[in-house]
Order: C-alpha cells, then sequence, then structure tokens
C-alpha cells in the first residue's frame, strides 16, 4: 500500500525504520526485563533529529506535525512499545507548550526538546482522577510572583527521566472544571519529588512515577494559556497526541503480525508448516486486513490534526480506540498462532500482547473515547449536520 | 584544518560476482553499501571536527552511483563531497587507485588530516590508505584503534596502532594520513538534518583532465603493476554429515560421533 509520502516523511520513516532494527531489536528484551529507561536510544533518536520532527524550524525543528510523529511511533513501537512510549510522551508533555506557550516560554524550552536534549512529560492523572479528570486535587496558589503547588500525581509517564513538566492543577477549587490550570515545572526545583516507581505489565522500559509536590514554588511566567485554561490546555493537548497512540498500535500489531507470518511458514505440523492450514492463513489474512484498516484511520486522522481543523475530538478518539482494539485481538492472535511458544518468553509475540493492552487504557479508556464519539454524534445531530 | 575522508562504495557482501573476463567485481546490479570500515573513518573525522573547528571533505573514486556513498557520508554530518569518476580510472588496482586519489587530495592543499578505513570489504588488502600517503610523501600510522592527541600549535597526532598482541603508540607529524580499525569508535546513524541536506548537496566530478599527473599512462587499468591472473572462490570446506530421521534418534548419531571424536 501507498501512502503517498513525501519524500522527507519517507526519510522520517526509514530513519525510525533504522533505529528499530539496528538499535532497539538487540536491547529489547533486555529492556523489558530490567524495566531499564532506554537512555542509549533516545541518544540515537535526537542524533537522528527525530526529537524535532512536529517542531518550528526556528526552535530547531523540521515542521512537520501529527503525522510526522505517528510515522515514527509506529516504526519504533512494531519493535518495542516500551520504547516507542518514551519517545511519544515527550511529544505529550511538548503539547501544550507547542499549541498554548507564549513566545518567551517556547524560546526557553523547544529548541532543547527539539534537539533531545531534554525530555518532556505530561502529569494530569491522581489517585482520585482518572478518567474523571475533574477530580484532581493538586493546587496551585499564587503567591507574589510564584505558584505553590501541593499534591500529587499518579502514573506519570517518563516520570524522574524527563527534565520538563507540563503540569494539570487547580486554581481555584470553586470554580470546578474551570478552575484547572496548566504549569511548566522543571526537573529539580524545590519541593518537586518522585515518588514510587510503578511495575507493570507491559511497555516496562518506560517509567511510570509519581510526581510529589510539597510546597513546589515555581515563577508565576510558568503558567500556560491563562489561570482557568487547564482542561481546555488538556483536551486539546490529548486531541493532538490521541493519534499518536493509534500508530503505536498499529506498529504493535504490525510487529506481532510480521512474527506471526514468519512463524507458521517455519512451525511443522501434520507434516506441513502450519501455514499452510485454512484456519490459520484465515486469521491472518484478518489480522492484516484489520491493521491496514487502523492505520488508514490513524493517518487520516493524524493529517487531519495536521491540516489545522479544529473538530478533531472525535476523528482523534476514533483512531485511538480501533487502532487499540485491533491491537489487543492482532497480538492475542499471533500468541494463538505461535501456540505454546507463543505463550514463552522466548518469543516476541507475548510482549506484543502484554504491551498492547495498555493502548486500550491511557490517554483516555476506550469507553471514555466511545463517550466521546457518540457525545460528538449526538451534538452533530442536535446542530442538524 | 582541512580533513580528507577516503571511502570507497563496495557491493553489499554475499551479492559478489567476478567478471570472468576481466578477473575484476561486476559491479552494476548489486546493492551497494559504503564500505563498512570507511565509517568508523567518517565517525572519526566527525568527532575531531568540532576541536579542531576542522572542515571534512569526503572523497571517492568509483562510478557516477558511487555519489550516493558520499551523500550517506553528508547525511552523518561530512560537509562535502568530491567523486573521481572516469573511464579512465576503471580497473585500477591499489596502486592507481591511491595515485589518482593523492593527485585529487592534493588539489585540496593545506590538508592536515586524512583519514581512511582500514581496508575494503571488497579487494580486503588495506594498501591504498598507506598508498596514498606515500604517493603524498606525509607519514600515516595503519590500524589505528584511538587517537591520543592531536596538537595543531606542535603539528602532530599521537595514536595507537592496534597489533595482534596489543597496541603501539606513535607519533607523527601532520600532515599525515591514518587508517582507522573498527575497535575505534561506534558509526553514528544519518540524521534527518543531514539526509535532507545530502539530497540537495551538489557533489562535484572530478575526471582525468582535471588531475595534473606525470606521465601518460597514470590511470586505471595501464597504470596498474598488479595484474589479476585468476580470481577463484577458495575451496569449500567437506561436506557436513546430515543426520535424518526422529530427534532422538538423531540427538543418539550425533552424540556417538561427537564421543568417536573423542570431544566429550
Ligand atoms: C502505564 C500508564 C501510563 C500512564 N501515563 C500517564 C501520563 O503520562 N500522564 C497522565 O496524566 N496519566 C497517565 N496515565 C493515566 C491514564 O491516562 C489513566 O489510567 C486513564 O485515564 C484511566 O484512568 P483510571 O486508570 O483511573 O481508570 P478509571 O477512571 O478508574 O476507570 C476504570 C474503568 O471504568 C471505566 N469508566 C470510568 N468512567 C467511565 C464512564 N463515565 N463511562 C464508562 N466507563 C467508565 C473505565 O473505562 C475503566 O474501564 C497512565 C496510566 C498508565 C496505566
Amino acid at each position: 500500500m501507498d501512502y503517498f509520502l513525501t519524500e522527507e516523511q519517507e526519510m522520517i520513516r526509514d530513519l525510525a525504520r533504522r533505529i528499530a532494527q539496528e538499535k532497539i531489536l538487540p536491547l529489547r528484551v533486555e529492556l523489558d526485563e530490567k524495566e531499564e529507561f532506554p537512555w542509549s536510544i533516545m541518544k540515537n533518536l535526537a542524533e537522528a533529529d527525530l526529537f524535532g520532527i512536529y517542531l518550528p524550524e526556528e526552535y530547531g525543528g523540521t515542521s512537520g506535525g501529527c503525522f510526522e510523529l505517528c510515522l515514527v511511533v509506529e516504526e519504533l513501537s512494531r519493535v518495542c512499545a516500551g520504547v516507542a512510549l518514551c519517545f511519544a510522551t515527550s511529544a505529550l508533555g511538548t503539547f501544550p507548550l507547542l499549541l498554548f506557550g507564549n513566545d518567551q516560554q517556547k524560546k526557553k524550552y523547544l529548541s532543547a526538546i527539539a534537539q533531545g536534549e531534554k525530555l518532556v512529560a505530561f502529569a494530569l492523572t491522581e489517585a482520585n482522577a482518572g478518567s474523571d479528570a475533574g477530580g484532581i486535587q493538586t493546587t496551585a496558589r499564587l503567591e507574589g510572583n510564584e505558584y505553590v503547588l501541593n499534591g500529587t500525581k499518579q502514573w506519570i509517564t517518563n516520570g524522574g527521566e524527563a527534565e520538563i513538566y507540563t503540569v494539570i492543577a487547580m486554581t481555584d477549587k470553586a470554580r470546578g472544571s474551570r478552575g484547572a490550570s496548566a504549569f511548566i515545572v522543571e526537573k529539580g526545583t524545590p519541593g518537586f519529588e518522585f515518588g514510587k516507581k510503578e511495575k507493570k505489565l507491559g511497555i516496562r522500559s518506560s517509567s511510570t512515577r509519581e510526581l510529589i509536590f510539597t510546597d513546589c514554588k515555581i515563577p508565576k511566567e510558568n503558567l500556560l494559556a491563562r489561570e482557568g485554561m487547564g482542561f481546555i490546555v488538556a483536551m486539546k493537548t490529548l486531541d493532538t497526541s490521541r493519534p499518536g497512540i493509534g500508530a503505536q498500535a498499529i506498529g504493535i500489531a504490525q510487529g506481532a503480525l510480521d512474527e506471526a507470518l514468519v512463524y507458521a511458514r517455519e512451525r511443522i505440523q501434520f507434516g506441513k508448516p502450519i501455514i499452510s492450514f485454512q484456519a490459520i492463513q484465515h486469521m491472518m489474512a484478518d489480522m492484516a486486513t484489520q491493521i491496514e484498516a487502523a492505520r488508514f484511520l490513524v493517518y487520516g486522522a493524524a493529517r487531519y490534526v495536521d491540516s489545522g481543523a479544529k473538530d478533531i475530538s472525535k476523528i482523534s478518539a476514533m483512531a485511538k480506540v480501533f487502532a487499540s482494539d485491533v491491537a489487543m485481538k492482532v497480538t492475542t492472535d499471533a500468541v494463538q498462532i505461535l501456540g505454546g511458544y507463543g505463550y514463552m518468553r522466548d518469543y516476541p509475540v507475548e510482549k506484543m500482547m502484554r504491551d498492547a493492552k495498555i493502548t486500550q487504557i491511557y490517554e483516555g479508556t476506550n469507553q471514555i473515547q466511545r463517550n466521546v464519539i457518540a457525545l460528538q454524534l449526538i451534538k452533530e445531530k442536535a446542530k442538524g449536520k | 584544518m582541512n580533513i580528507i575522508v577516503c571511502i570507497k562504495q563496495v557491493p553489499e557482501t554475499g551479492n559478489i560476482k567476478i567478471d570472468p573476463e576481466t578477473h575484476t567485481l561486476i559491479r552494476s546490479g548489486v546493492p551497494s553499501i559504503v564500505n563498512p570500515m570507511d565509517l568508523y573513518a567518517i565517525e572519526e573525522a566527525l568527532r575531531w571536527k568540532e576541536k579542531l573547528d576542522a572542515s571534512i571533505t569526503v572523497m571517492t573514486m568509483g562510478p557516477p552511483q558511487a555519489q550516493e556513498a558520499l551523500k550517506e557520508a553528508i547525511s552523518m554530518g561530512i560537509d562535502r563531497g568530491i567523486l573521481l569518476s572516469d573511464k579512465k580510472f576503471a580497473g585500477a588496482d591499489t596502486y592507481a587507485t591511491s595515485y589518482t586519489l593523492s593527485l585529487a587530495i592534493r588539489k585540496l592543499a593545506p590538508y592536515g588530516l586524512i583519514f581512511c578505513g582500514k581496508q575494503a570489504i571488497d579487494g580486503d588488502t588495506a594498501q591504498v590508505g598507506p598508498g596514498i600517503a606515500e604517493h603524498l610523501n606525509i607519514p600515516h600510522i595503519a590500524y589505528v584503534r584511538k587517537i591520543e592527541e592531536i596538537d595543531q600549535d606542535k603539528g602532530i597526532v599521537k595514536a595507537q596502532r592496534l597489533m595482534e598482541d596489543g597496541y603501539e603508540s606513535l607519533e607523527v607529524q601532520i600532515p599525515a594520513l591514518l587508517t582507522v580499525v573498527k575497535e575505534i569508535n561506534e558509526p553514528r546513524l544519518p540524521s534527518l538534518k543531514g539526509k535532507m541536506r545530502a539530497r540537495k548537496a551538489e557533489i562535484p566530478i572530478w575526471e582525468a583532465t582535471d588531475l595534473e599527473k606525470e606521465g601518460e599512462d597514470a590511470f586505471g587499468l595501464s597504470a596498474s603493476p598488479t595484474q589479476v591472473k585468476t580470481i577463484f572462490a577458495p575451496p569449500s570446506k567437506a561436506k557436513g554429515e546430515i543426520f535424518t530421521g526422529e530427534a532422538s534418534i538423531i540427538a543418539q548419531s550425533l552424540l556417538e560421533r561427537i564421543r568417536a571424536q573423542k570431544i566429550i
């Protein structure tokens, strides 16, 4: 299939594929077993200029967008979704700055981000605020020229490893969802510490940690957009980044199909390679069809986001839901095709199945995404579209 | 300082075919890559670029398609490339090749350092690097596994030459030529910006008439003292024995055979 990539997009995809093959593949088992953050690969990605693909040229980027990010995330995920997440999360954390930051804030941070010198994280979730982000309890109180942050964020990807954090906190609890604001917090700020590192089912090379703020003072200038805009910042950020989760899901699924195909040609039972059995063939035909359908949807959504369109929530949610459900199904089927061997750690498909599960959960669970899609359908109907 | 890196485009190993008439490699139609050892030379030059405030030129002698190899080097960060390409250069042995390259390098004077890979995976001679140095009448250190120091004021370079049983530490005057081994560094991958620059890069082609040679037959096959009589594949090792049948029986026969050889 030809997705009509530009020459530059092909270069980006090929570079990502090469890094995945030459640098990630030899390390992925070890990274998964040891739950080790893939710093050496982050350095490879930085040297290849891939951290700047969605950032403007004036900050050292190459002025691509969500689509270019998707190409890289897909290729990396095809080999290891955990490593891909460390890369993708840096973009997630940067979107608030890119979409809502003022010139000074962009100047201060974006160049180092584009060069991959500094990783970024995005912190919304708390113990009592998951799907219901309105429940966040972390507060930011303005005192003179500083905001004082108090509270604990939970399950923050790149926590501890990133240098820059975009954090959503309540500036005015009385105003409910209109009382949240977005801030930039740098690692090393007094009163900002990291809590426990989670042990996870999959994407184990990525770090997932608590951020603990105790009277953490940050300059007033670190407020993104205006007070009260916090949820708008968060929602727009997630709408922009969700196709990226779709891309992660397609990558995982494609990687699993690749493995299943190789195995099915080699495994002999009843005197024949198992690929000669129609039951296996049909399974693989479905896997390939579902992956291709997901890829069309994700690429379409990413290109729509990049067009500057405003109504991106629905299509972004669709891309994330569909691709992640495909990833779960395809990886489960890949394990089935490999049989008992697929269940063993000696083969990569069990890891892919473990990794796939997260794509249905984070950046808004698939249930919540279906709520978003349905709500949009109802709104459109009401407007007579 | 001007740094020059000499590289070679080689057929991807495993795909090598030999012309039965000329006894030279058939290159067309075979996927080509930058000679893997040369990537270490490119990397080492790049690592010294900032410290020496250097400008790096990569050079190769080869057919027009060899400019792809130069572009690969540019995508890794090399400043510019020069392709030496002319029908007259064809069929050159290591003597004629190193002579042709040395003439081109003279045109780039003043230069400080020349880097080459230890050897090419197709010819495997390891002669071209030292040959260039001899033609230029400058010192060289072959098999460099580490550069200890480059002092522009004193005009010296100190490097470790890898030996079978250790290494030697040598110091030579600049300008000098170094051929490097894979122990020296880990070559980087191309970058996106490098690839974009390489795509646009204009690669000048120097032909025989661009070089100031001495004598008439200076280039190519006719200037090559080495005449290849035959090239042949060494006889492959005797065929192994293949056991067939059920796994347990195969294992048993294998064990017996190993015991008979007194390996265990
Ligand atoms: C590995 C990992 C990394 C993460 N990284 C980050 C990060 O970097 N930054 C960040 O801010 N957060 C991060 N998260 C948090 C993630 O976004 C949340 O886990 C997710 O939004 C769901 O919240 P929850 O886990 O609290 O589930 P809950 O909200 O408690 O949901 C539990 C179940 O109930 C369902 N449910 C809840 N409400 C509804 C409803 N209204 N209708 C129907 N079903 C509903 C959900 O779909 C789910 O099945 C991460 C999570 C994980 C596991």
